[in-house]
Formats: structure tokens, sequence, C-alpha cells
């Protein structure tokens, strides 16, 4: 068993056990479905919404060197400088010699998963940098220590006593119960240091090929402010985030709020296209773009799962998963967590170390439902199990293949077996039988037939 | 298949204004030019504004002479600790989309990158005719003015800055703005 399995597997158990959290979650979720549900009947058609939005993320990723390329040079054209990262050390590297080079001090951060994927915290803290989020979920998570719980809601299982407890440790504030009160807090302390930081780092949410442009997604104004006031911008992206046309957004944005957040359109959805013009009095004096692989490329090579690269990260398949709801965001131990993590964990970190993931959904399809680009994220799943089992079979795997492939192919065997089966099935009922007695203690098994199948067949048609 | 944003002007009109007041933004209606320089008066009166920084722009230049309260040209010379200190800021926008109650503003049609963000209180005087239908629209015009120049930063606003990220209760004025006010002319 891998490592992170056997973590999975520890914490899956004791927080589906915890019927409080559950609960808490439960409630948290209840508004989104609610508002989500609202805003998609505004929608002339929400169906319709979905093909143009999968066929615009389709036929960029489909066509990515190219429509890559053009990004590239549009966005150089407006000023901005573009570098490229092969995976999470040379991403971390490049950010740091831009950090370096400029000879900063403070940085400031607005959420991007992307840099939870490369670990950009941890290298920039090392070296000696500070470095402050600014989106207030993330902020929580930094003082608390800990990885996002959803990758659109970070801190949604901290309940507000906690937060409170928090801020006063960290902050030295006032103990209050009111979320409200919790919120300006942590503005009031923002607010100065995005005057006093060098360096903002943001991510990108789309890149437009057609105007070498970014789209930044974000409702706090936390982006806005981050990208506004230091004096060098860096944006960090996937490569699969592009898009051809500027006019592909008109569908994107509202859905990626509609789908991740029951929102019309999150509050600020920025377009960026270089640094500084002529003529413009604020505004960075550098604007970085590092445009990260980190096996972005291996998924795109299978021509399977490819359509999970059109993944806008907007979290709707979290917010429908029942497997999310019960055991939580921190148990995947991933950057990306839910369904979408199930799928893509695999192939960015290692399919041997990560299978279990696919084990971890009750393949109800409410991800592939919810998925406002289309994404066939159950079958996903139970693709990624059937390359498990080719390329790094269990012994349960192996032995239960070969037995299964040893008895299916004796016809009399079949048979014995199945009379065997018939006669002690009520056994099981009463034996403790391992991995079924928790499924059991509340279940009756159902009565064996008293001829099997093939008796019957055979009298019927004789 | 996107929301309506409305098949006339009249509408268009109708709509964005049942979108800005989900959104908690606040439409002033007003026939002309005097009109919104008193409507922004009595709001900064009401709101005890101290200081506005303003976007340097015809439109809202005799607007913020008629403030009762300091007026500071923000892009003319700009420094951002001294607008972090302003009550409110006060810019023109490209256009307005009904169909999502969303204002477009860029560096170009409002002041730069932070006038629109930093103050506590953010004010958008724009004619009604630059009320469009729907976001494709918005992005279209916005190709059509600037071509291959487009300002550094354009920027959706739909309503003031908020939160959900404590129990996904939600809360406005996060980062941003904590109050949204559009003074439509016309």
């Amino acid at each position: 068993m891998s490592d992170s399995k056997a973590i999975f597997l520890k914490d899956a158990t004791v927080n589906a056990a915890d019927g409080d959290q559950r609960a808490f979650i439960r409630k948290a979720l209840g508004g989104y479905y609610l508002n989500r549900d609202l805003q998609k009947a505004r929608y002339r058609d929400w169906e319709r919404a979905r093909d143009a939005a999968s066929m615009a993320k389709w036929s960029a990723v489909n066509d990515l060197a190219d429509v890559l390329e053009k990004f590239v040079g549009n966005f150089e054209r407006n000023g901005g400088v573009v570098h490229w990262a092969r995976d999470a050390a040379e991403a971390r590297a490049i950010i740091l010699k831009i950090a370096e080079d400029n000879k900063a001090k403070a940085i400031v951060k607005s959420k991007c998963m992307t840099s939870e994927e490369i670990h950009l915290n941890d290298a920039l803290e090392k070296a000696g940098f500070g470095v402050v989020e600014s989106d207030l979920g993330e902020f929580i998570q930094q003082l608390r220590g800990e990885a996002p719980y959803h990758f659109v809601f970070p801190c949604m299982h901290v309940k507000r006593e906690a937060i409170s407890e928090l801020f006063t440790k960290h902050l030295g504030t006032a103990p209050t119960d009111s979320p409200e009160e919790l919120t300006m807090i942590a503005r009031r302390h923002l607010r100065q240091l995005y005057v006093d930081a060098d360096i903002g780092i943001t991510g990108a949410n789309f890149l437009v090929a057609e105007t070498g442009q970014i789209s930044i997604t974000e409702n706090e104004g936390n982006a806005r402010l981050t990208a506004a006031l230091p004096r060098i911008h860096i944006a960090l992206s996937g490569i699969e985030k592009v898009v051809r046309h500027l006019d592909d957004l008109s569908v994107l944005l509202p859905m990626l709020a509609t789908a991740g957040a029951g929102q019309p359109m999150t509050c600020y959805n920025t377009l960026y296209s270089g640094p500084r013009k002529k003529g413009e009095c604020d505004g960075p004096e550098q604007f970085h773009l590092v445009l990260l692989d980190n096996a972005r490329t291996r998924l795109l090579a299978d021509p399977e799962q490819r359509d999970a690269l059109h993944c806008i990260r907007c979290g709707a398949c979290l917010n429908v998963c029942p497997i999310f709801k019960n055991i939580g965001g921190l148990a995947y131990g991933t950057t990306y967590q839910g369904p979408i993590g199930s799928v893509i964990t695999p192939h960015l970190r290692g399919l041997k170390q990560w299978n279990h993931l696919s084990g971890a959904s009750s393949l109800c399809g409410a991800c592939t439902d919810a998925c406002p680009v289309r994404i066939d994220l159950h079958h996903h799943l139970l693709h990624n199990r059937r390359n498990a089992a080719k390329e790094s079979p269990t012994l349960f795997d192996r032995v239960f293949h070969h037995g299964f492939n040893f008895v299916i192919k004796r016809p009399w065997l079949f048979a014995t077996g199945g009379r065997i089966f018939r006669a002690t099935l009520p056994l099981l009922q009463k034996l403790p039988v391992p991995y079924m007695r928790a499924w059991m203690k509340t279940r009756d098994l159902p009565k064996a037939p008293a001829r099997s199948f093939r008796d019957q067949w055979k009298n019927e048609h004789a | 298949m996107a929301p309506d944003g409305g098949e006339s002007a009249d509408a268009s009109l109708a709509i964005l204004a049942e979108q800005l007041a989900k959104l908690k933004a606040v439409l002033i209606r007003v026939p002309d030019q005097a009109a919104a320089a008193q409507a922004v008066a009595e709001l900064a009166t009401a709101k005890n504004w101290k200081k506005v920084a303003y976007h340097g722009h015809p439109l809202l230049r005799p607007v913020a002479a008629a403030l009762p309260c300091e007026a500071w040209e923000a892009d003319a010379s700009f420094e951002k600790q001294k607008l972090e200190g302003c009550d409110a800021g006060l810019t023109t926008c490209e256009s307005i989309v009904a169909q999502l109650g969303a204002i477009l503003v860029s560096s170009a049609s409002s002041g730069g990158r932070a006038l629109s963000i930093l103050p506590h209180v953010h004010v958008v005087v724009a004619e009604a005719g630059q009320v469009v239908p729907d976001l494709g629209s918005a992005l279209a015009l916005a190709k059509a003015r600037h071509g291959d120049q487009m300002p550094s930063m354009l920027s959706f606003i739909t309503g003031p800055s908020r939160t959900g990220d404590i129990e996904r209760i939600l809360v406005l004025g996060a980062h941003g703005p904590k109050e949204l006010y559009l003074v439509l002319v016309g």
C-alpha cells in the first residue's frame, strides 16, 4: 500500500465518522445549491451553454501548441515576459530569480492553485522572502498552516469561532463571532501590505490567444490590488488555460461563476495585457508570466482523458460529490480535491501512488452532470482503475483475475462453485466476514435461488 | 443560451436595474450632467466623505468640482499611499453589461488600475447609451475601440467586493469597495 493511500484511508475513515463536521459542510453548501439553481434558471439554455463552453476549451486544448504560440506572441507584443517551466522545480526557480534580481522584500499573493501545486510559498519563505496570501480563505489557511480544503472555498470547513481565535492569536484582535467583523479584520490588516509589497503574484483563469491577455476571476478584489500596486506582477498559469478568442470569455466567465459559486458572474473578472502602458498612471513596471507544464503534456498525450485539461477549476464537481461531502477536502492529500483531483492527480503525480483516488467515488456521475465543460469525470475514474490494473496490478488484482480466468473457462467448475455459493450464502449473514461487517450490520443478504440461472434456462427452453 | 440581456435599450435598462439591485449595487438615474454632479455631492454629504479621488475626464471634472469635500485628480499625480486614504473613487467606464449587471472599467477609462479598487467606495458616472445587452457585446466593443492597443487592464465589476469564505456567509467589502454606485445620465 502506498503511503498516500494509507494516509487517505485513515483520514477518510476518521472524517466520515465525524457527523458534526459533515453536517457543517452540508449546511455551508446548502446556499450554494439554491443560488446555483436560481442562476442556471436565468440561462435561456444551460445545456447549450455547456456545449459552447466545452467546445471553446476543446478547440484550444486540441491544438494546444499552435494556440499557445499565438498567445505567447501576442502577450510579448503587449510587453509581458514569458517564462516556460517544465516542472514545479523550474517554476519555483524562475520566480525566485525574479524576486532576487529585483531585490524584493515583501510579496503579496492572490489565490493561485497552481502555486499550491508547485509549493511556491515554502520555496519563497525558505529563500527569506515574506509572502502573504491575500484571499481571505487562503489567508486563514496560511495562518492555520494548513493546505486549502477546497480549491475554490479554501476554509469552508473552519468555524467562525476558530477563525476568531486564530485572529486573536496572530493579529491580536478582540474575539468576535461575526463573519463580517472577521472579514473587516483581514481587510484592515492586508490593506497596507498591498501598498508596501514589491511583487504581486497571481494565477490566471484564462489566457486569450487572440489578444495576448490573461483573465483573472475573483470576488474579493485582492487580485485586482495585487496586480495594481506592487511594481512587479508575476502570473503563474498551467499551459492548458488558453482559449482562442476573446469572445470565448462571454460564455466561460458567467459559467465559471454560476457553476462554481452560484453567482451570475464573480465580482471582478479582469483582463491584463501587459505592464503599465505609456500614459497610464499606475500598474506594475514588469509583467512576468510563468507557463507551467508539470505533466500536463503527458495528460494531453492521452486521447481518452485529454478532456480533463478542459477543466476551468470551478469546483462544481466537489460541491456535488458525495465522497467529498463525507470525507472532506483535506483527506485527499492533493492540490486539487474531489472528482477532478481524483482524475488528474494520478497523471500529475503517478498512477501507482495515487490510484486509490479512483476508488474514492460512488460512480454516481453527479460530477459529470455538474461539469460546465462536460468532462467525463466518472468514466475517467474507471479508466484510471483499468490503467492501474494493467500498469501495476496489486496482489489482489493478480490473484483475483487469474482465479476468475481459470474458473470462467471451465463450465463444470463454474457450476460447482455456484452450487457451493448458493448453499453457503446464508452462512455469510451469520459469520463475521472481514470487509463486510459494517455493511451487513444494517442489511440482510438476499435469499439464494434454489437453482442456477443456467438450470432454469435449460428447463424453460427445453 | 446565455442569460437574457434585453432586445431593446429599455428592456436592457430594466434588466440592468434588476441585476444591480440583486448585487447590492446602487443605481442612480439622473436626467443630465448637472443632476449627476448634484447626486454625487449629496452622496458625499450623506456619507461624510472627506477626500474623493477622481479620474481626470471631461465627464467627471464638473462632478468633482461640485463636491463638498476635498477632490483629488488621482491620475494627474498618482500616489498609492494617498489613494489608500481616500473615502471614494470616482471613475467613468467603458460599457455596462445589462445581462449581468457588470460594469466594464479599464486603466484608460478609470484613471488606472487602483482608483476603481482601492478606495472604500466606488462611484461610476456613465451615460445610458453605454449600456450594452450582453458580455459578448461589451468585449466586441472594447476590441473595436482599442484594436491591438488594449488598455493594460480591463475589468468587469459585478457589484461591491464580496466574500463567502467564512462559513459561506456573504460579506460585502472584502478587499475592494464596500459600496458601488452607478450614476447613469440620460
